[in-house]
């Protein structure tokens, strides 16, 4: 009993560390949804917020009616829809192939995807490789070059060994061939880890902007994330403004100010992943586990 | 064995296999296409270092290959200046504190985690300290941009405790950078590299805690006594692994946290590259730096997985 009173006391420190690592992780995104729902005037007066002190939702209506932004919404949307099932086809069919024990040259072929892993030629001879390939200004720059990932090739592919060797020894007597296990025997039975790098992909797709920063000149190219670094560089250089000049700049009395625009297009981004991310944390956190036995 | 007695295969047989394999080889082809084109022409591409490469409208190979050859000039020339200790300096110094943030959050989150009896609340926190993970760094350094902003939530909170008086301009002063960029860093990854450590508490054998609390060992002795050497090897292999990617720093984050103001404690070497590079057109030289770096790293993590292999006998490649 008297033990107990003493892990009372130490139940309580636990608890509140974790409760502090709630607020650490969870309220940046609250204050940033707070700070897209208030007025932008008012939100310059600053101050720690837990909600909108002046409601307004002019900088929803300012961005969501905005053509360029909407154009490069499109576009990532359409990037996601199309490379998602690509990387699953690629991904899945790479590892098929390596997950067969007597695959000719496997260990070879397997050494040659994992060296990429720990070497690159970097940055500008890869931009050179792109420009050569004639993919500067090219949807394709967003579907080829991540095409492969080996990471995730390897994921799926301890999956696969993973599988009973007799579901596709049977197959194969059976008269199946590779394209027909592969499709009907394996594939449905990797479900989850199929899920996971779908979803991997999915995030990878909706968050890219570097390809579209480097890559892409031509506006209707470019992506969300890459709008939004536009307009943080952009904050960055008017960051470099007086509080004073700031509010001088505000007292024209905009709706809406380019911080709270700012807000809004990150949390427009940031929703997505928000919604989907309570379904796929098991998905994740499974993709983690798998990861840690590589091989 | 086996793959030795394959290549001792007469041909005729490996033909057979081969057309056995048709399939599983057509799978590979665009595979192996890709990782050509992708991955290792822009390693020989990695040839540019070492000559002045002047871009031309002409096809990128014949330029390279007919541009003058100048040895490891370039690489000289980075080495000599004042520049490659700034961006070798604010490389290792935050990853550095990145990696003893980066490391002890995670243990301790885990350590806290296990602690909890409230399911509910156990599966809040995870949630919450997982989302930082997920989001991009373009996110993530809108969202630390506005709380470090002079009318933002941190300037905020430390007026509020009567800490400061004036707000501080945290991104634009040069000496609050490192510490921004490791806590930020944490941030994004500490919960998520919790579940490794909670995993390995869950490996930790049951019956070693019921015979310590047999024995009266209280929960704090439990933890030191059985625990934290149960989750040991796990420990040591993500130190090693973490000293490996010590040159990896990532470019995002500092790419969008850093500006003018801040370039010389912002600048690592993948940023110093990308400006060289497409910025300023300087194709050989930031190949030249970009190239020094990947060689280093190459090293640093080929060696350190030999040791963690050593250490945990685990295969990582």
């Amino acid at each position: 009993m008297v033990q107990k009173k003493g892990f009372r006391l130490s139940s309580v420190l636990i608890y509140a560390a974790l409760s502090l690592l709630f607020i650490i992780t969870f309220y940046p995104f609250w204050n940033i949804f707070v700070l897209s729902l208030n007025d932008a005037t008012d939100s310059l007066r600053g101050g720690l917020m837990l909600w909108p002190r002046v409601f307004s939702i002019d900088s929803y209506k300012a961005v969501l009616s905005d053509t360029a932004l909407l154009s490069s919404l499109r576009v990532t949307l359409l990037r996601t829809a199309v490379g998602v099932p690509l990387n699953l086809l690629a991904v899945t069919t790479l590892a098929y192939a390596l997950s067969q024990r007597d695959l000719i040259g496997r260990r070879q072929i397997n050494l040659l995807f994992v060296f990429t892993m720990y070497f690159s030629g970097g940055l500008i001879p890869t931009y050179m490789i792109v420009k050569w390939l004639g993919l500067i200004d090219n949807f394709l720059v967003y579907l080829l070059p991540g095409l492969y990932n080996v990471y995730w090739m390897i994921l799926v592919r301890t999956y696969m060994e993973g599988l009973p060797y007799s579901m596709i020894e049977s197959a194969r007597i059976d008269g199946a061939n590779d394209i027909q296990i592969f499709a009907k025997v394996v594939l449905p039975s990797c479900a989850p880890v199929v899920a996971t790098i779908g979803l991997f992909s999915a995030i990878y797709h909706w968050n890219a902007w570097y390809d579209s920063y480097i890559y892409t000149n031509k506006p209707a190219l470019e992506t969300l994330s890459n709008t939004l670094v536009k307009i943080l560089n952009q904050y960055q250089t008017g960051a470099m403004m007086t509080q004073a000049q700031q509010m001088a700049a505000s007292a024209k009395r905009l709706p809406v100010s380019s911080e709270s625009i700012r807000m809004t297009v990150t949390m427009v981004t940031t929703i997505p992943i928000i919604l989907v991310y309570p379904f796929v944390q098991k998905y994740f956190i499974k993709g983690m586990m798998l990861g840690s036995v590589k091989e | 064995m086996r793959e030795k007695a394959m290549a001792k295969m007469p041909s005729h047989k490996l033909g057979k296999k081969i057309l056995r394999q048709r399939y599983l080889l057509l799978m590979l082809l665009p595979a192996v296409l890709w990782v050509i084109l992708f991955c290792y022409a822009p390693m020989v591409g990695l040839y540019m270092g070492f000559v002045n490469f002047k871009p031309t409208l002409g096809n990128f190979w014949k330029t390279l290959f007919s541009s003058e050859f100048v040895g490891l000039q370039w690489f000289k020339y980075f080495f000599s200046g004042n520049d490659f200790w700034i961006v070798m300096r604010n490389t290792l110094v935050s990853s550095g504190l990145t990696l003893i943030f980066g490391f002890i959050a995670p243990i301790t989150i885990a350590l806290l985690l296990n602690e909890v009896k409230n399911v509910r609340f156990k599966k809040a926190v995870q949630t919450a300290s997982y989302l930082p993970y997920f989001v991009s760094w373009v996110i993530a350094a809108n969202i630390i941009t506005t709380l470090l902003s002079s009318s933002g939530a941190i300037n905020s909170l430390l007026k509020a405790l009567g800490l400061i008086d004036e707000s501080i301009l945290f991104l634009q002063e040069g000496k609050y950078f490192y510490w921004i960029i490791a806590l930020s860093n944490t941030w994004k990854d500490m919960g998520y590299n919790s579940i490794i450590y909670l995993s390995a508490i869950s490996a930790v054998n049951p019956e070693l805690f019921e015979a310590a609390t047999v024995d009266g060992a209280s929960r704090w002795k439990q933890i030191w006594h059985v625990l934290l050497p149960g989750i040991k090897p796990t420990i040591i292999i993500m130190l090693i692994l973490s000293i490996g990617s010590l040159l990896n720093t990532g470019f995002d984050q500092f790419f969008l946290l850093g500006n003018s103001l801040t370039r010389n404690f912002s600048d690592v070497i993948d940023t110093y590259a990308y400006r060289y590079g497409i910025q300023k057109g300087m194709f050989s030289y930031a190949s030249a730096v970009s190239l020094f770096k990947s060689v280093v790293a190459f090293i640093l993590v080929f060696t350190v997985n030999k040791i963690a292999k050593k250490t945990e006998n685990s295969h990582l490649f």
